[in-house]
């Protein structure tokens, strides 16, 4: 290669961290973190880039959805910096490469960040300040915010680093297509996460009742019109340990029976019915406030 | 409450508003939030109580994916104002204050979907700008975006401190609950708008398959993100070594890195 080599310094790469303190800043509901995600890497992006097709280029491809716990983008903005300086440098990755790794790492990722952020540490510490602030301790709150604060910093930092070494060294063995292995991976994981997102996050649910279903003779417990013995009591406690129903009727939900055939049913098909409407050119905000009219409509029609 | 306190305090709230959203700093969290309006009031030692107080309350309470957690950030705001404005620091007056939190915080989740709603809006705009490589403005949409977050609790702050109490509560009361739980359904269901974005640009004919199985196995199974992603690693890497298998290479070196198809071979 004759040209010189385009590498990111540690300013950069800091300057990087540090604006990913307000990733969340425009959080919408079409594509989440989008614009934070690109936010966060315009001084990569500047350096890399210094002609304005390729910025473009560049800026257009960060603002693809994105979505994750807010400490865990720094590693996914590591890998995704190591990527951009291979690609700035001429190596062959397309925007399917780079979408993969981002989505691959990102469900998984956000999946560790919210056990361990929210629901261990925050807990702990926020416990721990508020015992010493209900006693009207002014140290509760200090305590709490200086501790917060060193942890969340060096781990947003110190994973940041780690992703861009680590992805320097995925991108550095260009010989033995690894590559183009990486790629097509990241497109894999990728699908099969967003299926995984789709079924779990996508909520759709009918709380309409249908028609109550009769059950078949022997389905529920016969009791007895007279008095009761002690061996039929018996017999029918056993009948109930055995879970045989005690009314005749069995309650039936419309969403029983969509869940009988698979959970998240209605959330593939909404997700599907939205791609159709996109690619026929709908646009995604009449899309939503379409989906919030309809919550709210069929909310009151009592479907939903 | 002399304007000084008061512009401190709608500062804070602003603070506290952006955080609510950022989840950095935490300044959003009772604990900091109660105790920031205390020092600005000259009120510090109750508001640090009922900063706990409420801490307390919410300690689970977390943003997760699209999901909204009660606004935290309105509840603590809305709260220490009301502990303040009552003019009593009494453990009585500290509880009223800690009870109108609960249907302020609800009332908050609100304020963010609007937020987040008209964020759709502007981040198209930023769109616009990135296919100029027009970086300085989407920098400004995304700041701007970022303050109005912080207006979400900072304007509230203002109007609690010039509408009496009594008033605020009655009007938090008449948000009828058909409205408030259509929206939460509402909110359940957009999130598929921006995934359907992302699979329509991934999606070829090879990768379709592993959606597939991708969503019957989170259907049937209870495993967590962590183990899915593990599954789905895995998938990638036997997709990629069989497609490289029955090449012309293959052959040539046999015996190297895949231990299990050479003991199935030499059978």
């Amino acid at each position: 290669m004759t040209e010189e080599r385009i590498a990111l310094t540690k300013k950069e790469r800091l300057s990087v961290a540090l604006r990913s303190t307000i990733l969340q800043g425009s959080w919408n509901y079409e594509r989440m973190q989008n614009l934070g995600f690109a936010y966060s890497l315009m001084p990569a992006i500047k350096k890399l880039y210094p002609q304005k097709a390729d910025r473009a280029q560049a800026l257009k491809r960060h603002m693809e959805f994105f979505n994750t716990h807010p400490y865990l983008a720094s590693p996914v903005l590591g890998v995704t910096l190591a990527l951009e300086e291979e690609r700035a440098n001429g190596a062959d990755i397309d925007d399917a490469a780079i979408q993969g790794v981002k989505i691959g790492m990102m469900g998984p990722l956000a999946g560790v960040g919210d056990p361990v952020f929210w629901f261990t540490v925050r807990p702990i510490l926020g416990a721990l300040g508020a015992s010493l602030a209900m006693n009207g301790n002014v140290v509760g709150p200090i305590l709490f915010f200086i501790a917060w604060n060193i942890i969340r910093w060096s781990f947003m930092w110190y994973t940041q680093e780690f992703g861009y070494r680590t992805g320097n060294e995925i991108t550095k063995d260009l010989s033995g297509g690894l590559l183009k292995d990486i790629t097509k991976g990241a497109s894999i994981l990728g699908m099969f996460i967003l299926a995984v997102l789709v079924e779990r996050w996508v909520n759709v649910k009918f709380t309409l009742d249908l028609p109550a279903k009769k059950l078949a003779e022997g389905a529920y417990i016969n009791f007895p019109k007279g008095d009761v013995t002690g061996a039929k009591l018996q017999e029918i406690l056993g009948q109930q340990a055995d879970g045989v129903s005690l009314v005749k009727e069995a309650p039936n939900t419309l969403q029983n029976n969509i869940d009988m055939l698979i959970p998240g049913l209605m959330g593939l098909l909404l997700t599907f019915a939205c791609m159709w409407l996109l690619k026929r050119k709908v646009s995604p905000i009449v899309l939503i406030i379409g989906l919030f009219i309809i919550g709210v409509g069929l909310h009151v029609l009592h479907v939903m | 409450m002399s304007i000084i306190s008061m512009v401190l305090v709608v500062v804070v709230a602003f603070l506290a508003g952006m955080e609510g959203i950022l989840d950095q700093f935490e300044i959003h969290q009772p604990l900091i939030a109660c105790t920031l309006i205390g020092l600005v009031t000259g009120h510090l030692i109750p508001c640090v109580i009922l900063g706990g107080t409420l801490q307390m309350m919410a300690l689970g309470w977390a943003n997760i994916g699209a999901a909204v957690a009660p606004d935290v950030a309105l509840a603590s705001v809305a709260s220490s104002i009301i502990l303040v404005q009552s003019g009593h620091f009494d453990s009585a007056h500290i509880t009223l204050a800690y009870g109108a939190a609960i249907p302020l915080a609800v009332a908050g989740l609100f304020l963010t979907m609007i937020v987040r709603t008209l964020a759709v809006a502007m981040v198209h705009g930023a769109d616009k700008a990135a296919e100029n490589g027009d970086i300085k403005t989407m920098e400004r949409i995304h700041v701007t975006t970022l303050m109005l977050q912080g207006l979400r609790i900072a304007i509230p702050a203002i109007l609690l401190l010039l509408i009496p109490t009594s008033a605020v509560q009655s009007a938090l009361n008449s948000v009828p609950v058909w409205l408030s739980d259509g929206m939460a359904i509402g909110g359940g269901m957009v999130v598929a708008v921006g995934y359907a974005m992302v699979i329509n640009m991934m999606a070829t004919r090879e990768v379709w398959p592993f959606f597939a199985i991708g969503f019957a196995l989170a259907a049937i199974t209870q495993l967590t993100l962590i183990a899915m992603g593990a599954i789905g690693v895995a998938i990638a890497l036997i997709y990629i070594n069989l497609s490289k298998m029955g090449g012309s290479n293959n052959g040539s070196n046999g015996g190297s890195g895949d231990p299990v198809g050479d003991i199935l071979n030499e059978y």
